[in-house]
C-alpha cells in the first residue's frame, strides 16, 4: 500500500513537534550541578559575600579611615559589636570601624582571586595550548620554562620585588600574575594533546584554516570545561596567597586593606580581649574560602563526568 | 637511570643561575642604594663604603663576582645592615632552627597524612572515614597563618599549656605549636590523596587477585597497594616542600622561633637586599635539590616514568 503522501507530511509534522529538545552539554553541566547540594549552597553565599563586598558599604555608618580618638586604649570595652553605636563588627585599636574596613578587605581579597584566575585563564590557556597543538621543539622549550619558572620559591621572590619596587596593589596583581598561569599552561597542554587528533581539527587543518584560528576557534572552546574548574580552584589559593604577603605586612597598605591584613591586625590584638577583630575577617575569610572550594568541586563532577 | 638523574641536573644548574640572575638584576635595579639615608653621607665617605661592598664597579663584574662567591664557597657576602655579619652568619643562626621544625613538620605531615588516608580508604564509608575527609576539608581552609593564632590563643592564653614563643634550644614544649602549624594543611592534602588514590588502587585486578589468594589485609595493603597508591603522594611533596618553606616566614614572626623567616622578613622591611637574596637563594637552591629528589624517587617506584 502506498503511503498517502499527505499523511506522510502530517508525520513529519508530528515529528518535527515532538522532537526532542537537545540538551547541550553544559545545559547537561548545569543539572548535574545544581543536583548538587553543597555547591549550590556554596555559591549561593559566595553570591552573599559578593554582595556583602559590592554593597555593604552603602549601610556602614562610619567611613572605614575615620579614626575616633574617643575609643582610643579603650577599645576592648567601648569598641564592642553593636548595632546603636553603628560599629556593626565592632572598631579596631586605632578606633576604625571594621565593618567598613572587613567591606573593603572582602573586596580586595575577591579581586585579587578573580584576576589571579583571569591572568591563569587568558595566558595559561593560550600558553598550553599553543605549547601542545604545535608539540615538537616549541614544545620541549615552552614547557621547560614552565617548568624552571615552577621550581622557584616565588613568595620570596615577590616579596623581593615588593620590597625593590615599592609595595603597591598594582605590584602585588603583578607577582600573583606572575604565577597564577603556570598549572593551568600544564592542564591546558594535555588536555590539547588529547584533543588535537580528533577529526574535527583534522577537518580543519585539511581545508587550510591557520594555526592559530584552529588553537583560537577549535581546540580553546574545549578546553574550556576542565579550564573553568581549574580557576574556580585557583581563585581560593589566589586569596590565600594574597593574604599571606598582606599578613606579612607587604601586601596592600593602610589606609587600604585586605582580609589577610585585618587577620594580622585581629591575631596581633587578641590578647587584649578584643576577639571580634579577628573573628570577623576569619569568617568571611574562611566562608570565602570554603565556598569557593565547594563551587570547583561541584563544577568538576558537573563538567566532568568520567566517574559517573 | 644514571642518564636519568644527568638530564634531570642539566635543568637544575640552569635554574638555580636563573634565579641568581633574577634576583641580582632586581636588587640592582632597586632605586637608591642600601646607604642612601635621610641624612645624606658626605659624597667621600658614600664613595669609600661603597667601594667596600663592591658596589662602584661596574654590573657585569658584580654579578660575576657574587655568583662565583656562591658557587665556589657559598659565600653569599656581607650584610648592608649589620656592618660585623655577614649573610652566611645569619643563616647559619637561623637555617638550624628551620630545618629542625621544618623537617619534623615535614616527617608528621607525611606519616600521619599516608595513615589517615589509608584508614579511611580501607574503612571507606565509616566513622573513620568521614572524620578524616572532614578534618582535611577543614585542615585545607585554614592556611597556618590562621592556624597559629588559634593555636597560640587556646593553649598558651586559655589553657596555658604551652609557651607562647621562643625556641630554647628545640625542647620539645616550644616546637609543639610551631610543628601542628605548619603540618596540618599538608598533612591534610596528603591525607585526602592517599585517601583517593589508595581507593583507585584497592579496585584494581591485582589487588583482587592478592586477596582471592588468601593474603591477609596488612600484606595486601603493605606489599601490593602502599606503593602505586604513592605515586600521586610523592608528586604532591615537592609543592608541600615549597609551601612550608614559605610557611615557615610565619612561623618564626608568631612564635619567634628565630629562623630564617625572620630575618628574611625583617631584612625585607629595612632593604637589606643582600641578606634576602641570600635566603631567596638559599631556598631556591633547597627547592630545586628537592625536587631533583622527588623526580629521581619517582623514577625509581614506577619504571614506566621516563621523561
Amino acid at each position: 500500500m502506498l503511503p498517502n503522501p499527505g499523511n506522510l507530511e502530517g508525520v513529519i509534522d508530528a515529528m518535527a513537534a515532538a522532537e526532542v529538545k537537545g540538551r547541550s552539554l553544559w545545559a547537561d553541566a548545569r543539572t548535574r550541578f545544581m543536583r548538587n547540594k553543597a555547591a549550590v549552597v556554596s555559591l549561593i553565599l559566595l553570591a552573599l559575600v559578593a554582595a556583602f563586598a559590592l554593597l555593604g558599604g552603602l549601610i556602614a555608618e562610619w567611613e572605614r579611615d575615620f579614626v575616633d580618638f574617643s575609643l582610643t586604649g579603650r577599645n576592648a570595652h567601648l569598641g564592642v559589636p553593636s548595632i546603636e553605636t553603628g560599629h556593626f563588627f565592632g572598631t579596631d585599636n586605632n578606633g576604625r570601624d571594621l565593618y567598613a574596613r572587613v567591606v573593603q578587605g572582602t573586596g580586595i581579597s575577591l579581586m585579587v582571586g578573580i584576576v589571579g584566575a583571569l591572568v591563569a585563564v587568558v595566558v595559561g590557556t593560550l600558553y598550553g595550548a599553543t605549547a601542545g597543538y604545535f608539540g615538537g621543539r616549541l614544545d620541549g622549550v615552552m614547557m621547560r620554562i614552565v617548568d624552571v619558572l615552577m621550581s622557584i620559591p616565588f613568595m620570596f621572590v615577590l616579596i623581593l620585588m615588593l620590597v625593590i619596587f615599592g609595595r603597591s596593589i598594582l605590584m602585588l596583581f603583578l607577582g600573583i600574575g606572575l604565577i597564577s598561569w603556570l598549572d593551568m599552561a600544564r592542564i591546558a597542554r594535555g588536555q590539547t594533546l588529547s584533543i588535537k587528533n580528533k577529526e574535527f581539527v583534522e577537518v580543519a587543518v585539511a581545508t587550510g584554516v591557520h594555526p592559530i584560528k584552529i588553537i583560537l576557534r577549535h581546540i580553546v572552546p574545549n578546553l574550556l570545561g576542565i579550564v573553568i574548574v581549574y580557576a574556580t580552584l585557583l581563585v581560593p589559593n589566589m586569596i590565600i596567597f594574597e593574604s599571606f604577603i598582606s599578613f606579612l605586612g607587604l601586601g596592600v597598605q593602610e589606609p587600604n586593606t585586605s582580609l589577610g591584613a585585618l587577620i594580622n591586625e585581629g591575631a596581633g590584638t587578641m590578647q587584649y580581649g578584643t576577639l571580634w577583630q579577628i573573628a570577623f575577617p576569619l569568617f568571611f575569610f574562611v566562608v570565602t574560602i570554603f565556598a569557593f572550594f565547594f563551587v570547583g568541586d561541584g563544577l568538576r563532577d558537573a563538567l566532568d563526568p568520567k566517574d559517573g | 637511570m644514571f642518564s636519568f638523574v644527568a638530564r634531570r641536573l642539566a635543568v637544575a644548574i640552569p635554574t638555580l643561575l636563573i634565579l641568581v640572575v633574577i634576583s641580582f638584576i632586581l636588587m640592582y635595579a632597586a632605586p637608591g642604594g642600601p646607604f642612601n639615608s635621610e641624612r645624606p653621607l658626605p659624597p667621600e665617605v658614600l664613595a669609600n663604603i661603597e667601594a667596600k661592598y663592591g658596589l662602584d664597579q661596574p654590573f657585569w663584574k658584580r654579578i660575576l663576582d657574587y655568583i662565583v662567591g656562591v658557587v665556589t664557597h657559598f659565600d653569599f657576602g656581607p650584610s648592608f645592615k649589620f656592618k660585623d655579619r655577614s649573610v652566611n652568619d645569619i643563616i647559619a643562626q637561623g637555617f638550624p632552627v628551620t630545618l629542625t621544625y621544618g623537617a619534623i613538620s615535614f616527617l608528621v605531615a607525611i606519616v600521619v597524612g599516608i595513615s589517615l588516608g589509608t584508614a579511611a580508604a580501607i574503612r571507606q564509608n565509616t566513622w573513620l572515614d568521614y572524620l578524616a575527609v572532614g578534618v582535611s576539608i577543614g585542615a585545607q581552609v585554614l592556611p597556618n597563618f590562621v592556624m597559629a593564632p588559634i593555636l597560640l590563643l587556646t593553649f598558651t592564653l586559655w589553657l596555658g599549656w604551652l609557651p607562647g614563643g621562643g625556641w630554647n634550644g628545640g625542647e620539645w614544649p616550644y616546637l609543639v605549636m610551631p610543628v601542628i602549624a605548619l603540618s596540618t594543611s599538608y598533612m591534610a592534602s596528603i591525607a585526602r590523596i592517599t585517601r583517593s588514590s589508595m581507593l583507585e588502587v584497592l579496585n584494581t585486578n591485582f589487588i583482587r587477585t592478592a586477596k582471592a589468594k588468601g593474603l591477609p589485609m596488612h600484606r595486601v595493603i603493605w606489599k601490593h597497594a602502599m606503593k602505586p597508591a604513592m605515586l600521586p603522594v610523592l608528586s604532591y611533596l615537592g609543592p608541600a616542600f615549597v609551601g612550608m618553606i614559605t610557611g615557615s616566614v610565619v612561623i618564626d614572626s608568631f612564635f619567634s622561633t628565630g629562623g630564617i623567616g625572620t630575618f628574611f622578613v625583617n631584612s625585607a622591611f629595612t632593604r637589606d637586599y643582600s641578606v634576602m637574596m641570600g635566603i631567596t637563594i638559599l631556598v631556591g637552591a633547597l627547592t630545586i635539590l628537592f625536587n631533583l629528589l622527588v623526580d629521581v624517587l619517582y623514577a625509581w617506584i614506577d619504571p614506566k616514568i621516563r621523561y
